[in-house]
């Protein structure tokens, strides 16, 4: 009894406590593993300063200045092999951030799809779409790229059919209704021309989105506040292509379509989409989309069964009890796991090495790397360059996320 | 005191670590073993043979030089590279000498630290195509689609041709020479370039070679040979003089069936005997053992030898000495004298 009243005797500290005192234990072991973390990196720092290379060669970015003296097929920006290194990796970059968004957006589509229709009542349907959730996430994504890199190669007719034989005859095969090509050298689509005054139609038409928008946001506040049905389909649908459409007319065509043409070798013209492009593109996508289809599937039966069938008593038809009552909620459990998808998405696309599109990887931490032996240099750069990307879309994502997280108040 | 410990050990570890690629050739004795660099798989160059052994006129060089050390010519590990992982490979101090269809460049020379230890086979840049594509030279190639070996210098070689001749085209760039080789026969590219000799090498193994043909234009010198890192010259002598007393030994009629007649007993020329360690201490001068060329030879040939066995005209590969033959007979293989 004693003992528990009486005030703490003022003793002086001892070493034991940093190991059996509760208040200082968890401060010791913090102590020992940044400890031990600075000793490691610091035996690396030091492992690579020893490096007889390094020291021969010193840490220098100076080469990213220099010609770059290799071609990039695929060139967002203008680009010749006389540009710098920099440029090259510039490229490099944003053919990166261009795969990853093609393939993050597909890869959303095919997921909620699947994920959606696993949870279908049709047997078959639901079984085809378990099928391809267990095929595409259980085997590796890079033998998925390379897969439907050579089967694209082998299976898509190849260019010298498309070419004018040199006596004269026809073709074997022309370009479908004029404008498009699957060869297996890519394939060619028209592109758009834009003339003179085709960036008011561009306008025209960005002012009509918001239009559609506007004309929504008008028939939700009709039906909340008056209970009038508004028809919304075909009014957004007018809205939508009416100007812009009328718009050509009266500057007369500005917005043009260039179509692909046969030249010597292959196409001249046109929008051409890579083998490796496509290749990496698709299997990103219904690989990854294995992943999100799973994701939503869980988010979906997250939601008690209470809520659709509540839905179903005040006369909701099911389409709209997904569209406004589930998937709202599910999107809550949703998010959070898609974001990891998003990221691996950016992260495996460095793996367009294994065919050949020139992503980051293969510009700086590929030919760079392997023409001016920067090997140090390069690989920290490139940790930089997917480092950034990853925090953005995370950032960003966690905005979303916020915004359709769970409301306290 | 525990700490003292480990900064000791942290040094000590640190201080082997610098002290590890001073001297390759005690590695290499202490290992028992030479580790060299070579393809993934470039018929008649480099290859695994059907019972898994290395075979190829860059594996020869491999089993030269560890015949001369270690007076086994088994006793090596064959490392595969690819045009991108080669250098890192050697630098790394992974590989002690890389022979593998490399060109001598002055920038891999100076800048990335390495020391080329000779040529094994002077090769120039060429152009593959199909016959029906109806060009007959590369001028003609504006526009084309060309697949291209990625990480080599015929990716800069190929840049330059085109630009400087105002072409454009289009380029495929390929990890490794199979995979290249797989899309050229999909036609998934128009062209194939790459040194003129790998294009034979890998025409000769398609299933209709006369389908194909190279261009006659040679765009660049393409030097191949073996080499080793910076620093270190006393690895680098012998790999270097391993080379020449292949080369030498053809020049002097040695070869792998009279190499060790020749060696037991001192003959009329001084240069031969010189050479096989029957007169004088040239091994003892490179820290080798003194039957270090006649150890080489034995196991190899001589260096016409290999070509003749590998890549020679009587082979699938069927390349012609051209610029390989010896000076003697008109071409660039030259060997210092032995004294």
């Amino acid at each position: 009894m004693t003992t528990m009243t009486d005030p703490p005797k003022a003793e002086g500290f001892r070493i034991g406590q940093l190991i059996n005192d509760t208040r200082y234990r968890s401060y010791t072991f913090q102590f020992i593993a940044i400890v031990a973390l600075i000793f490691a990196f610091s035996w690396l720092a030091y492992n690579a300063s020893q490096n007889e290379q390094l020291q021969a060669n010193g840490f220098s970015y100076e080469f990213m200045s220099a010609p770059a003296g290799y071609d990039i097929n695929q060139q967002p920006i203008s680009y010749d092999s006389q540009d710098t290194h920099l440029r090259a990796t510039v490229i490099g970059a944003i053919n990166t951030l261009i795969v990853a968004f093609l393939a993050c957006v597909t890869a959303t589509v095919f997921g909620v799809i699947a994920g959606v229709l696993r949870l279908s009542n049709n047997w078959i349907i639901s079984k085809l779409m378990a099928v391809y959730v267990e095929i595409f996430r259980n085997i590796p994504v890079l033998i998925w790229i390379i897969i439907i890199f050579t089967v694209a190669a082998n299976t898509f007719p190849p260019m010298s059919e498309f070419r004018l034989p040199r006596d004269g005859s026809d073709p074997t095969r022309t370009l479908l209704f004029g404008m498009f090509a699957a060869t297996n050298q890519g394939v060619y689509v028209p592109r758009l021309t834009l003339g003179d005054t085709g960036w008011i139609v561009i306008a025209t038409f960005l002012a009509s989105i918001a239009g559609v928008f506007g004309m929504r946001s008008f028939a939700r506040k009709k039906l909340y506040d008056e209970g009038k049905v508004v028809p919304v389909l075909w009014p957004s649908i007018a809205i939508l292509i009416v100007p812009a459409v009328l718009m050509q007319f009266i500057l007369g065509s500005p917005l043009g379509v260039e179509n692909p043409e046969m030249g010597r070798f292959s196409f001249d013209g046109g929008i051409l989409l890579r083998p490796s492009l496509i290749a990496l593109w698709f299997a990103l996508s219904i690989y990854t989309g294995a992943f999100i289809a799973e994701n939503v599937r869980a988010g979906i039966l997250a939601i008690s069964r209470g809520q659709s069938e509540a839905a179903a008593a005040l006369g909701l038809r099911p389409g709209r009890i997904m569209s406004l009552v589930v998937l709202p909620q599910a999107l809550r459990v949703i998010i959070p796991p898609l974001i990891s998808q998003y990221l691996n998405i950016t992260k495996n696309t460095s793996l367009a090495i294994a065919v050949g599109y020139m992503d980051l990887t293969a510009t700086l931490g590929g030919i760079t790397l392997n023409q001016t032996g920067r090997a140090l240099e390069c690989i920290l750069l490139l940790m930089l360059f997917y480092l950034t990307f990853s925090l953005i879309i995370s950032a960003v994502m966690n905005v979303y996320n916020n915004s359709v997280a769970l409301k306290e108040r | 005191m525990n700490k003292s410990v480990l900064f000791g050990t942290l040094a000590f570890a640190g201080l082997a670590a610098a002290g590890a690629s001073a001297a390759t050739l005690d590695d290499v004795k202490a290992r028992g073993t030479l580790n060299c660099g070579v393809t993934t798989g470039v018929p008649g160059f480099a290859e695994p043979d059907s019972d898994g052994v290395w075979q190829g006129f860059d594996v020869a060089v491999c089993r030269a030089v560890a015949a001369a050390v270690l007076g086994d010519s088994d006793a090596v590990t064959f490392v595969p590279t690819t045009g991108k992982t080669r250098f890192t490979s050697l630098a790394s101090g992974e590989i002690d000498m890389l022979a593998r269809n490399t060109t001598w460049t002055f920038s891999r020379d100076t800048d990335l630290k390495f020391d080329f230890t000779g040529v094994n086979y002077y090769d120039g840049q060429g152009f593959m195509v199909p016959t029906d594509l109806g060009v007959a030279s590369a001028t003609e190639l504006d526009g084309a689609t060309v697949c291209i070996q990625t990480g080599t210098t015929t990716e800069l070689n190929l840049a330059d041709y085109f630009r400087i001749n105002g072409m454009s085209y289009e380029p495929v760039p390929i990890e490794t020479g199979a995979e290249a080789v797989q899309q050229f026969l999909a036609g998934a590219c128009d062209v194939y370039t790459t040194d003129r000799s790998a294009l034979a090498a890998q025409r000769a193994g398609f299933e209709n070679p006369d389908n194909y043909m190279l261009l006659p234009e040679v765009v660049s010198k393409e030097p191949l040979g073996p080499l080793v890192r910076h620093g270190d010259s006393e690895w680098f002598d012998i790999v270097k003089w391993t080379l020449y007393a292949l080369i030498a030994a053809e020049e002097y009629g040695v070869t792998q069936a009279n190499v060790e007649e020749l060696a037991s007993a001192p003959g009329d020329n001084p240069e031969v005997n010189r050479l096989l360690g029957t007169e004088g201490e040239l091994g003892a001068m490179m820290g080798v053992s003194n039957s270090w060329a006649k150890d080489a030879i034995a196991a190899v040939g001589n260096f016409g030898e290999i070509f003749d066995t590998t890549i020679g005209e009587s082979t699938a590969i069927g390349l012609a000495r051209g610029l390989n033959a010896q000076y003697t007979d008109g071409g660039l293989m030259y060997a210092p004298p032995f004294r």
